[in-house]
């Protein structure tokens, strides 16, 4: 088994939910709530689940945006879940983010040289033919123009933009990047350039991913093992064929018939689960399986006992106490307590 | 008789920087009861075509010319009072973002009513009666509770739920749906489709759908028209564009987008480039500085517009290359791709 990069056990996040001249705490929003999984070396790890159900706290917790509340972050060794942001700064040299929107998150009044150097001044990093040089070599990388160099965003469309991003991410070479969204900002054409565009340099870098998306076909061409998140908690996690060609959890399964298939002679005949109502809101969430509200396979115990996430299968683990798919497949508690 | 014809349809917007030509000579048919997904990339004039089918560029800084014909009568030509007599209540429209599109002040069910009284010469008891079954129909829980509801009150599936029952109250016969369930999360997406679909069967109405995910428009439409520049670039059955596309923006969309239905490819097949600017957009095909193929065109495709020439039974593609040519390289250089 390969080196183990990122390792995160039973991370929290409770925003708290205040009320009153005094801000005493009524409640909290449980957006993540106890999860762990491993990230290792050189793979892609998909993150995937609707609005809400947490994933991109999660991806602001590793990187330390913002502050957890509970659990334990391990990156390369060291524990950073609480670590000060000045012993932080030389380790997010190898930890960088990708954002969603290229409009919002690149500053308008800066060249994109000003933005793709910024992480050089910041960490105070002399390259040996200076920063321009080395911005314009990334530049290349990304295929953009080195000579857009002193240009602003707003000459960018969107896709462009997306590779200024990138190219601010990569300029400190990283070693494990978190993309929230890379692609669903941009047109479909769009898209596959820039998926694209993540592998070949995944390939020739050597980077980590963790990629945080709600299109669960993209999920699927570029993620090597991916996690699906329900409210907070995540509900399965696997290899990427195990988890798409024999799903455990009756969530993600709903989640895969969902997806519209853009082939029309499948439109009949098509076996189709229609999960009914909302997800719940993290406020309050349903206790036990949060999942227990809308699955068609609860019973008694799933509304009083919270599932494990318990392996199932070879690299296949599954939070729940009906799983589908199940090698031994049994109608009986898969796990006892 | 057709029920909706658009002939040579143009709308073009001066500005500082140029004539914007959103939609630029666009023709299509519809009949009740079908539906027609129109799909195309951002700035593609997709949700143009749809505002000025329901006349909203109208009176505006738009010069629209061409003709729409909506069961008999001509709407470009038409007043304005006419032409908003018959929005709401002949052709209605669900819009993307229905947070925005509804009026955050009013109840849910008050401007269901107000829409439904315009129309209706009815008491407000009455057309709250209405409402409330309206909002039953599109599968609200306890719809007379929550025809009292503000728009933030709702959930976004339920607001979408809402928005189409705003939309079907007063039983048009064409209903235009921009980019419907793209603010949706997945699973909801897969409710509200199935509720069109189920209503659209109920209703009888003429459908347009305005999207740019191709397994949307697979899913409900029966005719599909691919929009590229302002101009319909490839129209045809839903079978025409997904088994034998012959454009090849069509099938660089194709190839664009990972399947779950397929294996998985090793790399996805983009378009170069990016999308024109409309104040801008290339000589000759609009789409060739993106073409793969545009090399096999002798110099055509940087000079001539070419025209939208039928090949086979209602199949139509805008290209320079021959229909020989464009099956080939479909069936010899694309399908096998997309396929493997």
């Amino acid at each position: 088994m390969t080196e183990t990069i990122l390792s995160v056990e039973g991370l929290e996040k409770h925003f708290p939910v205040t009320k009153g001249l005094f801000k005493s705490q009524v409640g909290a929003v449980k957006a993540v709530d106890g999860i762990s999984f491993d990230v290792r070396k050189g793979e892609t790890l998909g993150l995937v689940g609707e609005s809400g159900c947490g994933k991109t706290t999660t991806g602001r917790l590793i990187t330390r945006l913002i502050e957890p509340t509970g659990g334990k972050i391990t990156f390369e060794g060291h524990d950073i879940t609480h670590m000060k942001q000045g012993k932080l700064r030389p380790l997010r040299r190898d930890m960088q983010m990708i954002f969603q929107d290229p409009y919002s998150s690149l500053n308008p009044r800066h060249t994109v040289g000003a933005i793709v150097g910024a992480p050089f001044r910041i960490q105070g990093i002399e390259t040996e033919q200076g920063t321009k040089k080395a911005v314009q070599d990334i530049l290349e990388l990304v295929g953009l123009n080195p000579e857009h160099y002193n240009r602003y965003p707003h000459e960018f469309s969107g896709g462009q933009r997306q590779r200024i991003g990138i190219a601010r991410t990569l300029a400190l070479k990283p070693k494990l990047i978190i993309a929230d969204e890379p692609v669903s900002a941009l047109d479909v054409s769009i898209q596959a350039q820039v998926v694209n565009l993540l592998e070949d340099l995944q390939n020739e870098l050597d980077l980590t991913y963790v990629v945080i998306a709600h299109d669960l076909s993209v999920v699927r061409h570029i993620s090597d093992r991916v996690a699906v998140m329900y409210l907070g908690k995540i509900v399965e996690v696997g290899e990427r064929a195990g988890l798409y060609g024999s799903p455990m959890h009756p969530y993600t399964n709903a989640l895969l018939s969902a997806v519209p298939i853009p082939d029309p002679k499948q439109r009949e005949g098509r076996e189709r689960i229609r999960l009914t109502g909302d997800v719940p809101s993290p406020l309050n969430p349903p206790p036990a399986c949060r999942f227990h509200t809308r699955c068609w396979k609860a019973q008694e115990i799933c509304k009083t006992q919270e599932p494990p996430l318990a392996e199932l299968a070879p690299g296949h683990a599954v939070a729940c106490h009906f799983p589908e798919n199940a090698p031994s497949k049994t109608e009986t508690p898969a796990t006892v307590a | 008789m057709t029920f909706l014809q658009l002939n040579d349809l143009k709308v073009h917007f001066p500005t500082d920087d140029g004539l914007v030509k959103s939609v630029d000579g666009l023709s299509f048919q519809l009949e009740r009861g079908k539906t027609l997904g129109i799909v195309g990339e951002s700035g593609s004039g997709k949700s143009v075509t749809s505002l000025s089918i329901l006349g909203l560029h109208k009176g505006g800084r738009a010069k629209i010319s061409g003709e729409i014909w909506l069961d008999g009568e001509e709407l470009v030509s038409a007043s304005q009072e006419h032409v908003r007599s018959l929005r709401g209540k002949k052709m209605a429209m669900i819009f993307q973002d229905p947070l925005s599109a509804m009026h955050p002040y009013y109840t849910v069910g008050d401007q269901i009513i107000e829409a439904y009284r315009i129309h209706n010469d009815v008491s407000k008891k009455v057309a709250k009666k209405h409402a409330i079954d309206m909002l039953g129909r599109v599968g609200i829980p306890q719809p007379d509770r929550r025809v009292d509801s503000y728009p933030h009150e709702f959930s976004g599936g339920m607001r979408q739920r809402a928005m189409i029952a705003m939309a079907l109250s007063c039983d048009p016969e064409l209903l235009i749906a921009d980019e419907p369930t793209t603010a949706l999360d997945v699973t909801v997406q897969a409710q509200i489709l199935d509720l069109m679909r189920d209503l659209q069967r109920d209703f009888n109405a003429a459908l347009i759908i305005i999207t740019h995910d191709l397994g949307v428009v697979a899913e409900l439409s029966d005719d599909i028209l691919v929009m590229y520049g302002g101009k319909c670039i490839e129209y045809g059955s839903a079978d025409d564009i997904f088994e034998r596309p012959e454009h090849p923006y069509t099938w660089g969309l194709l190839g664009s987008m990972p399947r779950l239905d397929r294996e998985v490819t090793e790399r996805l097949l983009p378009i170069k480039g990016s999308p024109p600017s409309l104040i801008n957009v290339p000589s000759g095909c609009a789409f060739h500085p993106r073409c793969a193929f545009e090399p096999r065109t002798g110099g055509k495709g940087s000079t001539v517009v070419p025209d939208l020439v039928e090949t086979e039974g209602g199949h139509l593609v805008r290209c320079h290359l021959s229909r020989e040519e464009r099956r080939d390289i479909w069936a010899t250089e694309i399908k096998p791709k997309l396929e493997s």
